[in-house]
């Protein structure tokens, strides 16, 4: 419901520029899909569509939602990221080890974010000055970032149970409803509102935004313009990178437990997230508030399958490449009508 | 610059040759890291021949044996990269087919040749559907390489956890076993026949016009398409040969252990693979395409990985010191530093004819 709300001051703001129906026709067909999943889910399982549901939803994919709005500006510009899942391992086992040393938490946040944003401006100057194709320049970050934490740690590391970080995934109840019924949030869920409301501002209502989209609409014609490429460009894996960071102590501070496989194809599921969400993989076109849609819709396809117990847990990834696979046809489609009209 | 090459002796035209090809610093760095593991134990090279067998032994045919699952996903690798494509879906097929493998000769129960080769044969054969749907969907359906075999990477983890129902799954077989453990005069059974694959392959395209035909849809898709050359075939087969390659090299992996971890069979294989072929010099921008290069750049990163584990360094660590050799060789091919090095180059060649004139 709040989504279409939302969505039209999105579409209204690109009107001018290119053509609505088809342009938001990949994020109207995810909203679609999450609405019939929750209609689905109810029907055929119960208890869906209630507060607690909904509620653990949100705080279960915080991350997902973070990482997949960091990856959003990447991918508008038509590049990827694929280091995001091995920033959060290395983040939060660095977070954790420092912790329990008796640092300082908000030092220890901080320095959380720093290090992803460090990875990112790492992928960042590789790609821009050093010609290395994006998803190589991140690949490679991917496995530094794996092998430093495999250096530092390969047991799990646990956070204490008294540490201060944990105060961010304290429940909040914000509706107490009939049995366990309640409406809760945490403070996690909070920064992740926070993230996708100024990632909103920045990419629709900011210069910046718009030359994010000229660069993933032809890179050429931003640098032509006179647009600030070279920064934004940087800028937007910096962007990425620091979500990550800030994905990472969201996760940590929820699960209280960081290894240096933690994390491994999250990169995969923001992907899909993102793409699920309506923003085309070559760049130029796509919304924020979509990735959000997208990450939601593989939260509640987990919940799904763990509440059918019929599909096998494995199958999930089969499940989420499928979709992934869908959604990749569904714009090429949708890209080649544009062409055509 | 070539008119005195032509005066010189033909060893000395042999090592300038080799010194301009783009693989050069991978050997160097080969035998560096060579001299390394020497230096920590001087018998390090030695290989022993044990005369009850005739098998030889030592750590340079460990390297060889651990070379062959990399040499096979490399070349394939090179070939899908050539068409200015990627495949990172080769450690995912290699994870089937080993589990498809497995899971056959677990069922079939009995330890016989006949199991073995059917087993190899289904593996195989999945591997090559997998292939046929991403060449599919690259050359047909015109989706990027990038996000198909994405996809496949993910449904095909999936797919072999589905396949074992998500166990880790053993068999016993002698025949299979024997193509990791066994020798053939000598030499690893895995080695050679890798080295037999390549050698076929590299037949089929340097001494048809197929090589060619690869090389000119990765200069340019649309002046190859006027040439005449049907992009549609060529790609879809490139895609076949690379996960058929990649289920050889998920045979390889497991039937060492003969066990399949269906969460680590083939992880970051995508990874080695992509190296071996960057470090072997050919551009990941498609084009012209260097097996050689390729199958050097799979012995180095066999050596790395034996190097790492010989230093007593915890092995998960390896992927930090793949990550900086690509960044290096990827920071060594970047107009950017090439410019710096040609500039460096033209002002000693200038500095020198100064000298020589004075």
């Amino acid at each position: 419901m709040t989504t279409t709300q939302i969505d039209k001051p999105a579409s209204s703001a690109l009107l001018s520029r290119l053509k609505p129906n088809l342009e938001t026709l990949p994020t109207l067909a995810a909203v679609a899909i999450f609405i019939g999943m929750l209609i689905y889910g109810e029907i055929a399982y119960g208890r869906i569509m209630q507060f607690s549901t909904i509620s653990n939803l949100l705080i279960n994919n915080a991350y997902l939602i973070i990482l997949a709005v960091g990856l959003t500006f990447v991918i508008l510009t038509g590049g990827i990221d694929l280091s995001v899942g091995a920033v959060i391992a290395i983040s939060s086992l660095v977070g954790v080890m420092l912790a329990n040393a008796g640092w300082n938490p908000i030092v220890v946040i901080v320095l959380m974010i720093l290090i992803g944003s460090t990875f990112g401006l790492a992928s960042g100057v590789l790609i821009q000055y050093f010609n290395v194709q994006p998803f190589i320049a991140t690949l490679a970050m991917m496995f530094l970032a794996r092998g430093l934490a495999a250096i530092l740690s390969t047991t799990p590391q646990r956070l204490e149970d008294d540490s201060p970080i944990r105060t961010l995934s304290t429940e909040w109840k914000v509706y107490d409803g009939p049995k366990i019924n309640d409406l809760v949030t945490t403070p996690n869920v909070l920064i992740a509102a926070v993230v996708v409301i100024v990632a909103f501002f920045l990419l629709h209502r900011t210069r910046f935004g718009r030359t994010v989209y000229a660069i993933g609409g032809s890179e050429q014609s931003a640098l032509l313009m006179g647009l600030p490429v070279v920064r934004t460009k940087l800028l937007i894996y910096v962007i990425s990178g620091s979500l990550a960071g800030l994905a990472a102590v969201v996760y940590t501070s929820k699960l209280g437990i960081a290894q240096n496989i933690t994390g491994v194809g999250w990169e995969l599921d923001a992907i899909a997230a993102v793409i699920i969400g309506g923003t085309l993989l070559t760049g130029g076109a796509g919304f924020v508030l979509g990735s959000v849609i997208g990450a939601l819709v593989l939260g509640l396809m987990n919940v799904l399958v763990t509440r059918d117990g019929g599909i096998p847990p494995e199958a999930t990834t089969i499940i989420t490449g499928g979709i992934l696979l869908a959604f990749v046809l569904l714009q090429r489609v949708v890209v080649s009508r544009k062409r055509k009209t | 610059m070539s008119a005195p090459v032509s005066r010189q002796p033909s060893a000395v035209q042999f090592v300038t040759r080799l010194f301009h090809q783009p693989y050069v610093w991978a050997i160097v760095a080969l035998i560096l890291l060579l001299v390394i593991n020497l230096t920590k134990n001087p018998g390090y090279l030695g290989v022993s021949v044990n005369p009850a067998t005739g098998n030889l032994s030592g750590n340079v045919i460990d390297i060889l044996r651990a070379s062959a699952p990399i040499m096979m996903i490399a070349v394939g690798m090179t070939l899908v990269i050539a068409t200015r494509g990627i495949d990172l879906s080769v450690g995912s097929v290699m994870a089937v087919a080993g589990a498809v493998s497995m899971e056959f000769m677990n069922n079939a129960g009995t330890g016989s040749f006949g199991t073995a080769a059917i087993a190899v044969i289904l593996a195989l054969g999945i591997s090559a559907v997998l292939g046929t749907l991403n060449g599919i969907l690259v050359s047909i359906v015109g989706l990027q390489p990038f996000i198909t075999t994405l996809v496949m990477m993910l449904a095909g983890r999936g797919l072999a956890k589905v396949i074992t129902s998500g166990q880790n799954t053993s068999a016993t077989n002698e025949s299979f076993r024997w193509l990791a453990n066994g020798t053939v005069l000598g030499f690893p059974v895995v080695f050679v026949i890798a080295v037999v694959i390549v050698a076929v392959l590299a037949a089929l395209v340097r001494r048809t016009a197929l090589g060619l035909m690869i090389e000119s849809i990765g200069i340019n898709p649309k002046a190859a398409r006027m040439a005449g050359i049907r992009p549609v075939g060529i790609l879809i087969s490139v895609y076949i040969v690379s996960a058929v390659l990649a289920g050889v090299a998920g045979i390889f992996s497991t039937a060492s252990v003969m066990t399949v971890e269906v969460a680590k069979t083939g992880m970051t294989a995508e990874m080695d693979a992509i190296l071996a072929v960057v470090i072997g010099g050919t551009s990941l921008a498609g084009g012209k395409f260097s097996l050689t290069g390729s199958i050097i750049g799979a012995l180095l990163i066999a050596t790395l990985d034996k190097t790492i584990v010989y230093m007593s360094i915890p092995s998960s660590a390896t992927p930090a010191f793949k990550a900086i050799v690509i960044v290096v060789i990827c920071l060594l091919q970047s107009p950017r530093v090439r410019a710096l090095f040609n500039q460096r180059k033209a002002t000693t060649t200038s500095t020198r004819k100064e000298a020589v004139s004075a």
